[in-house]
């Protein structure tokens, strides 16, 4: 146990990283959190919906459920007992490059439960009586966005932003969903589940020597495979609307950007939160609190390994809808002409803040491990972080967004009318 | 091990905090009992309006510094508003304590100015709309309005269009007189906090709270009325909605309760989103999107909700199913292993939850709040690990035989 009493010995207990490569190509990263009663790990490999067909999209997702029913010794509620037994909040899904598979416990369970998951992702019976039942549960998916405007825009403009192939949702379409079949199912899990590219991340109450043995030992003999690279996205500007009779206009919008990674990526991050983190950002301010415009106005960014983009939303009533979207793009677009020393401040604090209190949660290291890993290709050390947050300067943020003004908005609306969008923006 | 302490102020005020030096962050929380029963018809959506304006300025801060000085903290804040309260809560570094204290004490006597309250009226609306378009389209308020009659726990959160328009200022400083004063109000600490110091703070600077009084008397609701912009039809109808949306609510064991152990126990066994009862025949089977059930506590009552989703032509044969599973449960119990299963799923997310001062400081503000009571991690668990076959089959006889009040949204 860490017997710190203060933020700054707190600092100072950061555990090391261990990184180490399995022959076959699967990385497992390990950060041992002993003050910790817990431990949480990320399993990613490369079967995201990028590598689905368009005809089959919903495919990756499909392939994330069937292997959870039933596995090595076990059936589908077998899995979900050892599950449950074991204390493990667990989760799955898919993203535009990976299948994860994750979970957090108390750290005495971390043993048995990477055995299981390793019969998940190496031994699944993919059952094909059950094909039915997970299709049917994916279309539920699909009707529930049907159902939620903020969904339905962000997931639009989603796709407008990276082109169909790395911009479309992980639900598929009903036609999609209805056209795959069991062959499908094992190719793809064939093609994508293997070692090649994987990543293990565990933080928590482990050692790093027996996770990494551990590693070796259920996953050493897994079979490799290459893996191809990212597409290109495909994306234009662009103005959709959907007519709808609902109580607010829903406006998403988005524009390119760079990805983590990016020698820039900070100082473009650092507008960002200048502009949508916390309560003295500027959307909060600006369209919220001082004109009364919205309830929920944000902006954020997004990367992919190859290509970036800010999102952003806002949700208000049909009559004061343009005035939202004029006021927001506004404020994104004058950014940088007056940005203040003490705002860039105040994002550093929350920023430094974050990663201090990251260390209270293990399945947030796990997870910030993982997609590290995946976007630069090494661990990310809190402390080196840390220090490029400090060293960041208004300058810095200045001349990044005075080079790279926004442009080509890819702008989603739902509600009963259309808005006016500036041609150029 | 983490600490407890507690002390009361002269003014009546009350501080509790759970306090471990081994963690990274502290957390801090005024708890206030201003919630939507505590309204009458002409004050309905004040304690959620008022949690809005307690952001907009005190005597020595604007609404922009109160912001811009959470910010500067680096931490998260923000605050929410249910039935029976009101909380104002942050999550700081510990070197921060003394600015956070100090900055949430002081908005905790906010100068309500009439031009920020015409602004955040407008925030509220917005508001409102907003979760109109979500589903399940205000079915839960609907289940509640119906269920405990309009007012009193039945009363919206949010308040209605209609008594947010209607709504003054000078109504919400009488409102704010009334409710927040020093024995309503119960300031909660957890994680890596100075206690002593805590104290010593709060007491020279809630010293004037005791001096609030409300000036206006409003009348008794006239309970044969139907408050403005109330409706008490069983049915929803939205346009446009692609699944159904079916809400019952039922008896349920309040939070002081002895039963709630087994009743959430019962939950997670009937309506748990991976391995439960609805969820192998309901959901994993792809017949519904949401099938699930939870007790919701409340100082002196409870509810029982069940929650179906799914496509309108299938609702009345999942209805049937559900109730079924229920009515199978209620004749013949749950089995040990379910049961078994459920004490491992349940103490462990306890356990996990701990791990963070924020995630404590809910419980031990509330509970305090509400029944002056502490309940430490380890009583959590061994309630949880003590309830048997027994004590399920009883709750689930007394809570689950009745047929359930049930509302309908498509």
């Amino acid at each position: 146990m860490s017997t710190s009493t203060d933020a700054a010995a707190g600092q100072s207990s950061q555990s090391e990283i261990t990184t180490h490569r399995l022959p076959n190509g699967m990385t497992v990263l390990v950060q041992p959190m002993p003050w910790l009663r817990t431990a949480a790990f990320t399993l990613s490999l490369r079967g995201g919906i990028q590598n689905e067909a368009a005809e089959r999209s919903g495919l990756a997702s499909m392939v994330c459920e069937m292997v959870q029913r039933g596995a090595g010794s076990y059936s589908s509620r077998d899995l979900v007992a050892m599950q449950d037994n074991l204390g493990m909040d667990r989760n799955s899904g898919v993203s535009t490059a990976t299948v994860s598979f994750g979970a957090a416990m108390p750290a005495e369970s971390f043993a048995e439960a990477l055995r299981l998951y390793a019969d998940i992702v190496r031994r699944p019976h993919l059952p094909g009586d059950q094909i039915e039942d997970a299709r049917m549960m994916m279309i539920q998916e699909l009707r529930a966005i049907e159902d939620e405007p903020t969904q339905r825009v962000m997931k639009r403009v989603r796709e407008l932003h990276y082109g169909p192939r790395l911009g479309r949702g992980s639900q598929g379409t009903m036609e999609s969903l209805a056209a795959i079949d069991s062959d499908d199912i094992r190719q793809f899990y064939q093609t994508n589940y293997h070692a090649g590219g994987a990543i293990l991340t565990v933080a928590g109450r482990v050692e790093a020597d027996s996770v990494v043995n551990l590693t070796e030992q259920v996953f050493g003999d897994w079979r490799t495979e290459a893996f191809d690279a990212a597409p290109l996205p495909v994306g234009t500007g662009v103005y959709e609307h959907i007519q709808a009779t609902s109580s607010q206009t829903h406006i998403a919008f988005a524009f390119p950007s760079i990805p983590y990674g990016h020698p820039d990526y900070f100082a473009m991050r650092a507008g960002i939160g200048i502009l949508s983190d916390g309560m003295s950002s500027r959307l909060f301010d600006r369209v919220r609190e001082k004109r009364g415009l919205c309830y929920t106005v944000s902006a954020s960014c997004h990367s992919l390994i190859n290509a970036g983009g800010v999102f952003g939303y806002a949700g208000t009533t049909p009559a004061r809808a343009q005035e939202t979207l004029d006021v927001t793009l506004g404020e994104i677009r004058k950014l940088p002409s007056d940005l203040e020393q003490s705002e860039l401040d105040r994002w550093k604090v929350r920023i430094e803040s974050g990663l201090i209190m990251e260390q209270e949660s293990s399945a947030s290291r796990a997870s910030s491990l993982a997609s590290d890993f995946y976007q630069i290709g090494r661990a990310m050390p809190t402390a080196e972080l840390s220090e490029i947050i400090e060293s960041l300067t208004l300058e810095d943020v200045r001349g990044y967004w005075e080079n790279h003004p926004p442009s080509d908005y890819r702008i989603v609306t739902l509600g009963p009318e259309k808005l006016a969008v500036e041609s150029g923006t | 091990m983490p600490e407890f302490q507690q002390a009361t102020l002269p003014s009546g005020l009350r501080i509790v905090a759970e306090t471990d030096p081994r963690n990274y962050s502290m957390s801090l929380g005024y708890f206030v009992q201003a919630g939507a029963r505590n309204e009458l018809d002409p004050q309905s959506g004040l304690s959620h309006f008022l949690e809005h304006m307690m952001f907009k300025g005190t005597e020595r801060r604007s609404a922009e510094d109160v912001n811009r000085e959470l910010d500067e903290l680096g931490g998260q804040s923000n605050a929410y508003t249910s039935e029976e309260q009101t909380v104002y809560y942050a999550t700081v570094l510990p070197k921060f304590q003394d600015r956070i204290v100090d900055l949430l004490t002081d908005m905790m006597s906010p100068v309500l100015d009439d031009d920020e309250f015409e602004t955040e009226r407008k925030v509220i609306l917005e508001e409102i709309a907003k979760y109109e378009d979500q589903p399940p389209f205000g079915g839960f308020e609907r289940a509640m309005e119906v269920y405990f009659s309009p007012r009193g726990l039945g009363r919206r959160v949010l308040g209605t269009s209609e008594s947010i328009q209607g709504m003054t200022a000078a109504r919400m400083r009488d409102y704010f007189n009334l409710r927040y004063r020093p024995e309503n109000i119960v300031l909660a600490a957890s994680g890596n906090v100075d206690f002593d110091g805590l104290v010593a703070e709060i007491e020279q600077r809630t010293a004037t709270w005791s001096d609030r009084t409300a000036d206006e008397s409003l009348a008794a609701d006239d309970t044969d009325s139907i408050p403005e912009g109330i409706e008490l039809s069983r049915r929803v109808p939205i346009s446009d909605a692609v699944q159904a949306y079916c809400i019952q609510i039922g008896n349920g064991p309040s939070s002081a309760c002895g039963e709630r152990h087994a009743a959430r126990l019962l939950a997670s066994i009937l309506g748990d989103e991976g391995g439960s009862r609805f969820f192998w025949d309901l959901i994993d089977t792809g017949r519904a999107e949401v099938a699930t059930c939870w007790p919701q506590e409340f100082s002196d009552r409870g509810a029982w909700f069940n929650y179906l989703v799914c496509a309108p032509e299938d609702l009345e044969g999942n209805k049937r199913f559900m109730r079924e599973i229920i009515d199978s449960v209620v004749d013949k119990g749950v089995t040990d292993e379910e049961l078994q299963q459920a004490i491992n799923k349940t103490a462990a997310g306890y356990i996990m939850q701990s791990e963070r001062p924020s995630n404590r400081l809910f419980s031990i503000g509330s509970r305090w709040l509400v029944h002056n009571e502490y309940v430490d991690l380890d009583q959590s668990l061994a309630k949880t690990r003590a309830v048997d076959q027994a004590a399920i089959a009883q709750v689930a006889k007394k809570y689950l035989s009745e047929e359930p009040t049930e509302i309908l949204a498509m």
